[in-house]
């Protein structure tokens, strides 16, 4: 068995910041293990622009952006293996993975960096009725298709869920000739940014029905229709609101979840609303130098994010190799986060004052839209954040700042509470 | 004076602009964040333009396809054109991020440029 100080699972946007800021923290011993023929992740079919305002001032697209990085990786030397898949994590950190040069093997590592990601959630889990027909792809199987591939899934489009990723191929597909008759959502709101409403359906006049949804597909070979209707506020359909739309393709854009077999294989605590591991401060999971970030933690409207998030939690597993003695001589309180009112969870969970850095981003989702609203965090009882929001929606994460300096204004801070507040 | 309301399109925070025109001169803009929200206000309601990307085949690499793109924004009118002009372009790997693919797309002055290394 191999031993490595840190074992990054992933070599998608999330592996690379985090093996990058973990070398950059003076970790020399660090290998990424990825499933994929390269790395890059996701980033490799979104060949759309967009990413890197925030993380590298300019405007990149997907592959770029994952180039930055990559080539960060090389650069530093820091090893990777490709087509390598993880198959097991055992609670002392001993990594399982196979692949075609090596066969099984084993590595037992210092700490481990879950950077797994997500899947999408797929037609099974939606209880559309109808025959299994050819032409129903999942937005992103669909973007794979056309931007890595080079294949049309289908000429007439009709897309359910208003997902970022399906609103990115309403536009895709438009431009390689197709034509996308509409996007239906099951919710009253879009899950998606504003900015891909108006550059990737209104630029083309693609229609957004929300409270919509599919309740037939028709075909049995191929898809030939699908079926919309309207839905009352139980999200059922309303009798006589059918309408028919004949299409060869059914793309869904209907969520991500963060993709945890290995997390929860290892007995890492999950949180049920993310579906991504319960951490702290840290990033570090319920078992001890063991790190998350980036999608498989929970799921991220911006790449920027996810890099920032990541190197916070190679910094962290950097840290936790080293052993940082200072926080170990201090005691241990744990300030629980508690997300309440509109807001749905919070990332941490948990926060040990000794250990934070001395910037803290919290990063949290809202439960339905809001307008004209604050942003409102309470020490215990006392209101220390009253932010005022024009607008806040489920599809666009949100964030608060906290510093350690604040904190350690409160010495017997037991619960600090998120909630969104009309006044 | 008209006031158009638009969403920034810059970047993910997605900020609601006000735009107010006095016919075909913008008086102000406000709601941006930033300096981009501002330039994006006044060309949107004068020369709306976008970066467009796309895929174009290449031979003999590691990959089938290569990602491109306007290397700048590009009129909204010519979106179509540009793609258009993408349609039969093969290239021959090696292919590295910003090598021009096509020079001048759809008469737009713009290059159309490679976004990832394909060898």
């Amino acid at each position: 068995m191999k031993n490595y100080d840190i074992v990054i699972v992933g070599g998608g946007p999330a592996g690379l910041a985090a093996a990058v800021s973990a070398r950059q923290s003076g970790i020399e011993s660090i290998i990424i293990l990825e499933r994929d023929k390269e790395l890059g992740g996701i980033l490799n079919q979104c060949i759309h622009n967009g990413f890197g305002l925030h993380t590298f001032k300019e405007e990149l697209t997907g592959p770029e952006y994952a180039d930055r990085f990559i080539a960060q990786v090389k650069e530093l030397g820091i090893e990777y293996k490709l087509n390598t898949m993880v198959l097991d994590i055992g609670q002392d950190k001993t990594v399982t993975a196979m692949n075609r040069e090596d066969g099984m093997f084993g590595i037992q590592a210092k700490a481990v960096v879950l950077a797994m990601g997500c899947r999408e959630r797929p037609r099974g889990a939606l209880n559309i009725p109808g025959y299994r027909p050819a032409g129903i792809y999942s937005a992103g199987t669909a973007q794979r298709l056309v931007n890595m591939e080079g294949y049309m899934p289908g000429r007439e489009v009709v897309i359910l869920g208003s997902g970022d990723i399906g609103l990115i191929m309403a536009r895709r597909m438009t431009l390689e000739g197709a034509k996308v008759k509409v996007v239906a959502e099951l919710m009253p709101y879009s899950g998606g940014l504003k900015r891909n409403i108006v550059q990737c359906l209104d630029d083309y006049g693609i229609p957004l029905k929300l409270s919509h949804t599919v309740v037939d597909i028709k075909g049995k070979e191929r898809v030939e229709g699908i079926t919309l209707a309207q839905v009352d506020e139980k999200n059922k359909p309303i009798p006589g609101t059918e309408e028919f739309y004949s299409c060869d393709t059914l793309l869904l854009s209907v969520g991500l979840i963060p993709e945890n077999e290995l997390s929860r294989g290892m007995g890492v605590a999950i949180n049920p609303v993310t579906s991504g591991p319960k951490v702290n401060e840290s990033l570090e999971t319920n078992l001890e130098g063991v790190f998350a970030c980036g999608n498989v933690l929970h799921v991220h409207d911006l790449v920027d994010f996810v890099s920032e998030e990541a190197s916070a939690a190679g910094r962290n597993a950097a840290a936790y190799v080293k052993g940082s003695s200072a926080a170990d001589a201090a005691p241990e309180t744990e300030i629980c986060l508690n997300p309440t009112a509109g807001v749905r969870y919070t990332v941490p969970s948990t926060i040990r004052v000794a250990r934070m850095e001395d910037n803290l981003t919290v990063r949290f989702r809202v439960g339905g839209v809001y307008k004209n609203c604050f942003v409102s965090v309470y020490f215990d009882d006392e209101r220390v954040i009253h932010r005022k929001r024009q607008v806040l929606a489920p599809g666009e994460m949100e964030e608060v700042k906290l510093t350690k300096e604040q904190l350690l204004q409160y010495p017997k801070l037991e619960q600090i509470t998120f909630k969104i507040e009309e006044e | 004076m008209e006031v158009r309301n638009l969403i920034c399109i810059n970047c993910p925070m997605g900020c609601p602009l006000t735009v107010e025109m006095d016919g075909d001169e913008v008086i102000s803009v406000s709601g941006n964040t930033c300096k981009r929200g501002d330039t994006y206000g006044r060309k949107e309601v004068t020369n709306p333009t976008r970066i467009v990307t796309s895929t174009v085949k290449v031979a003999g690499g590691e990959a089938d396809m290569v990602s491109v793109k306007t290397k700048q924004d590009i009129p909204k009118g010519k979106i179509f054109e540009c793609v258009k002009a993408l349609k039969d372009v093969e290239v021959q790997a090696p292919v590295h991020i910003g090598d021009v693919i096509v020079s001048d797309v759809a008469g737009t002055g713009v290059d159309i440029v490679a976004t990832r290394n394909v060898v």
